[in-house]
């Protein structure tokens, strides 16, 4: 039985293909049929026509902060600000207090989850014990109960013999690993990437060497292995060097990047803004450029927002004080389609295939990020001509710490639907 | 030295750094100094012009020279000075680096004198309050006042600062005294020199116009100028450099290697020094070193900094006493 119908839209789905106007037909929370021709039914009818229609998108990353610091972000919270942003599955990254690293936290996000979120929710589960990088978790027991990767975010696992079990170990269970790639001796307190902007501004840099040889480590430890490793937001040139050559011998790698390392740079730090303040940190235009190519080549897997929420209280310190981390949900498709599609360095159909098949296939989340018939009615709807000024309207997200404040992007998300229900529309949610 | 159009109006609220000020807005501070300098050989020191104003005196690091310097500066021109101690203060208590600062502007105070281990701090201050900021050394970012206070003795000592060369000896990396001095000197038409180990002089700093040298002979080769850092023992134990013997080995400066420089050259340090590693004994207290120099005159461009800043017109110092 049909209950939503999606009709006139440009329907874009770079896994399978389509990108034609079409009506797509829903029911029982999956996708039905996808025609051209137009139906009547008298089931809920929207008219996309316009309209940009695509899968729903997956957030591989994102810290939506409960159990722990609700006063930064809530379940309930995150999950509106990923519907705002076209999000339709986010990640919870567990690096929060508690950690979660068992069984009991795991069901604790399951469960919240259920009667908290629009949107959702994978959960993750930490690759050590409290994220202390001594003893692994069970993840056995933590696949069986539905995390879909493994993260110590925030406290990389240092050790390269405990990186080695862990990733031997996950192997058995297909789930990846994935990797903060940060060698804390070497960014040892620093603020922003080392370079001219660090050193004119003395502010401590981090090398990018701290990110690069801890990636570098990660693939020949996932070749040996035959674990699959997932580096998260890569941030430099020397690091895609090494995926691309790890990629080219066959390893089990895979990349993403944020939207702000792919259209900032440490330039953002010129009048000492916190809100730029990010690990790991931006990087050069080099490192920018490379991060495009990077993402047009299809060596960079996916994009992830890192959506890190902090308070105004925390933010408004002196930039040593204040912690790393920029929201980035409400912003990513927008930021993304203005400063690479419109100014033509990547395609539209690549930007949706990086925020849809290319997270799914990661964490091995499909049929979702697809629109084919029985796949789970997962839909974004965007008007592309849009354009808009961030900040001009509240964020969903509890925190503000964004440093595109007072930018005009383009392409504003219309309409959000989760498992064949409308959840966001024109900014109201059900 | 004074250029066909100077302003006649010293634009800025705050003192954040000198590397957004043009070579006539540090000109018109030193200028400025000069006539403040004169008041200390009166036999009455001060000079009502900044009387019915405060001054706060905000530290965050410790800081003798400085803030003595920032505290005479102002009674001379008879504002009143308040000293923050933030060891006794509600900051030990946890209170907010800008809930401390609002306290203080609740209290009517004109101007906070600002040190702080962290760059940028001041200029958070400054956009989120209304009175005037002063910096006084914001981590390894700047250290305006030292910059002019550098500037000025050299220019008191040369005449000009065009076609100077001024050798910067010492941890670059970290001082805000080198940075500040960077900017004020390459606008002013000086070369630049930076002369320490490859671990304390950053590369980067090519981008500014600056020459690196590792070797202190190459460096300072036909200075002017040199100016000496305080080398700090806690680079050590970062391994950026192996020992106190070592640095002195290469770029402690002796009688004997003063020859390198220009006959008549000029040593300068910020302070405090340590005697018998970045500079021996004999050259600190020697013809060429002008370091007490530097201390009276660090009081003059002060005082020209809090009445710029206070909005006065480029008149002369005022006469009444």
């Amino acid at each position: 039985m049909t209950s939503l119908i999606v009709k006139n839209g440009r329907v874009l789905d770079p896994a399978s293909g389509l990108d034609e106007v079409a009506t797509i037909l829903i029911g029982d929370g999956v996708i039905k049929r996808i025609s051209g021709s137009r139906e009547s039914l008298r089931e809920q009818i929207i008219d996309a026509t316009g309209l940009l229609v695509c899968p729903g998108f997956i957030d591989l990353h994102t810290h939506l902060r409960e159990p722990g610091r609700e006063d930064k972000e809530t379940i309930a919270t995150g999950t509106r600000a990923a519907a705002a942003g076209g999000f339709t599955s986010v990640c919870a990254i567990p690096n929060t207090n508690p950690v979660i690293d068992s069984q009991t936290g795991l069901r604790f996000i399951i469960s919240r989850a259920e009667t908290d979120a629009c949107v959702n929710v994978v959960p993750l589960a930490s690759v050590t014990r409290g994220q202390c990088g001594e003893e692994i978790v069970e993840f056995g027991d933590l696949v069986y109960y539905g995390a879909k990767g493994f993260t110590d975010d925030g406290h990389p696992v240092m050790n390269t013999e405990i990186m080695r079990r862990a990733l031997e170990y996950s192997a058995m269970f297909d789930v990846p690993i994935l990797d903060h790639c940060e060698d804390l001796l070497l960014s040892d307190g620093g603020i922003m990437r080392e370079g001219f902007v660090s050193t004119k501004l003395g502010l401590k840099g981090i090398p990018p060497l701290a990110e690069s040889m801890q990636v570098a480590r990660d693939a020949d430890l996932a070749e040996y292995t035959g674990g699959h490793v997932h580096i998260m937001h890569i941030s430099t040139a020397q690091s895609i060097e090494h995926i691309r050559r790890a990629k080219a011998r066959g390893v089990r790698i895979t990349c993403e990047a944020t939207p702000h390392h792919l259209t900032l740079t440490d330039e953002a730090l010129y009048n000492f803004s916190t809100a730029a303040k990010v690990n790991p940190p931006l990087g050069t235009a080099n490192d920018r450029d490379a991060l495009v190519s990077a993402l047009a080549d299809g060596t960079i897997n996916c994009i992830a927002t890192d959506h890190a929420p902090h308070t105004d209280i925390e933010k408004d310190q002196p930039i040593c004080d204040a912690p790393f981390g920029m929201i980035g949900l409400e912003t990513a498709f927008p930021l993304l389609y203005t400063r690479l599609v419109l100014t033509g360095h990547i395609s539209l159909q690549s930007l949706v295939d990086k925020l849809t098949r290319g997270p799914a296939g990661v964490i091995h989340l499909e049929p979702r990020g697809t629109l084919t018939e029985g796949a789970p009615a997962d839909i974004v709807l965007i008007n592309l001509d849009k354009e808009f000024t961030v900040g001009a309207e509240p964020f969903f997200s509890k925190s503000a710490n964004s440093p595109l404040i007072g930018e005009k992007l383009c392409g504003r998300i219309e309409t959000t639907i989760v498992g064949g229900k409308v959840v966001m529309h024109n900014r109201v949610f059900a | 030295m004074t250029s066909p159009k100077r302003p006649s109006v010293f634009k800025h609220k705050h003192l954040l750094g000198l590397e957004h000020l043009t070579a006539d807005e540090i000109i018109m501070i030193l200028d400025s100094a000069a006539g403040m300098k004169e008041i200390f050989t009166r036999t009455v020191k001060k000079v009502p012009t900044l009387r019915g104003k405060s001054v706060c005196n905000l530290f965050f690091e410790h800081s003798t020279r400085t803030r003595t310097s920032f505290e005479l500066a102002s009674k001379r021109l008879s504002a009143d000075v308040i000293n923050f101690n933030v060891a006794t203060s509600s900051v030990a208590k946890g209170e907010s680096l800008l809930d401390t600062a609002r306290t203080i502007q609740a209290m009517h105070v004109d101007f906070v004198v600002m040190r702080h281990s962290c760059p940028g701090t001041p200029h958070l201050l400054a956009e989120r309050l209304k009175m005037s900021v002063i910096n006084a050394g914001d981590g390894a970012h700047e250290h305006p006042t030292q910059g002019l206070l550098d500037t000025f003795t050299m220019r008191d000592k040369r005449g000009s600062l065009a076609g100077l060369k001024v050798a910067i000896v010492g941890d670059i990396l970290h001082s805000r005294v080198a940075r500040s001095n960077i900017w004020a000197l390459s606008k002013l038409g000086a070369r630049v020199a930076l002369v320490g180990p490859s671990t304390l002089v950053p590369r980067h700093f090519e981008r500014l116009g600056c020459e690196i040298h590792h070797s202190l002979k190459d460096g300072i080769a036909g200075a002017d100028v040199i100016n000496l850092l305080r080398i700090q023992l806690e680079r050590q134990r970062k391994n950026l450099f192996p020992s106190i013997r070592e640095y002195r080995l290469l770029y402690g400066l002796t009688k004997e290697r003063l020859k390198y420089a220009k006959r008549d050259v000029v040593v300068m340090h910020p302070g405090p020094i340590n005697r018998g590693v970045e500079i021996s004994q004999d050259v600190a207290d020697g013809p060429h070193s002008v370091i007490e120099e530097q201390v009276t005159n660090g009081i003059a461009v002060r005082m020209a900094v809090l009445y710029l800043l206070s909005g006065a017109r480029d008149a002369p110092v005022p006469e009444d006493a």
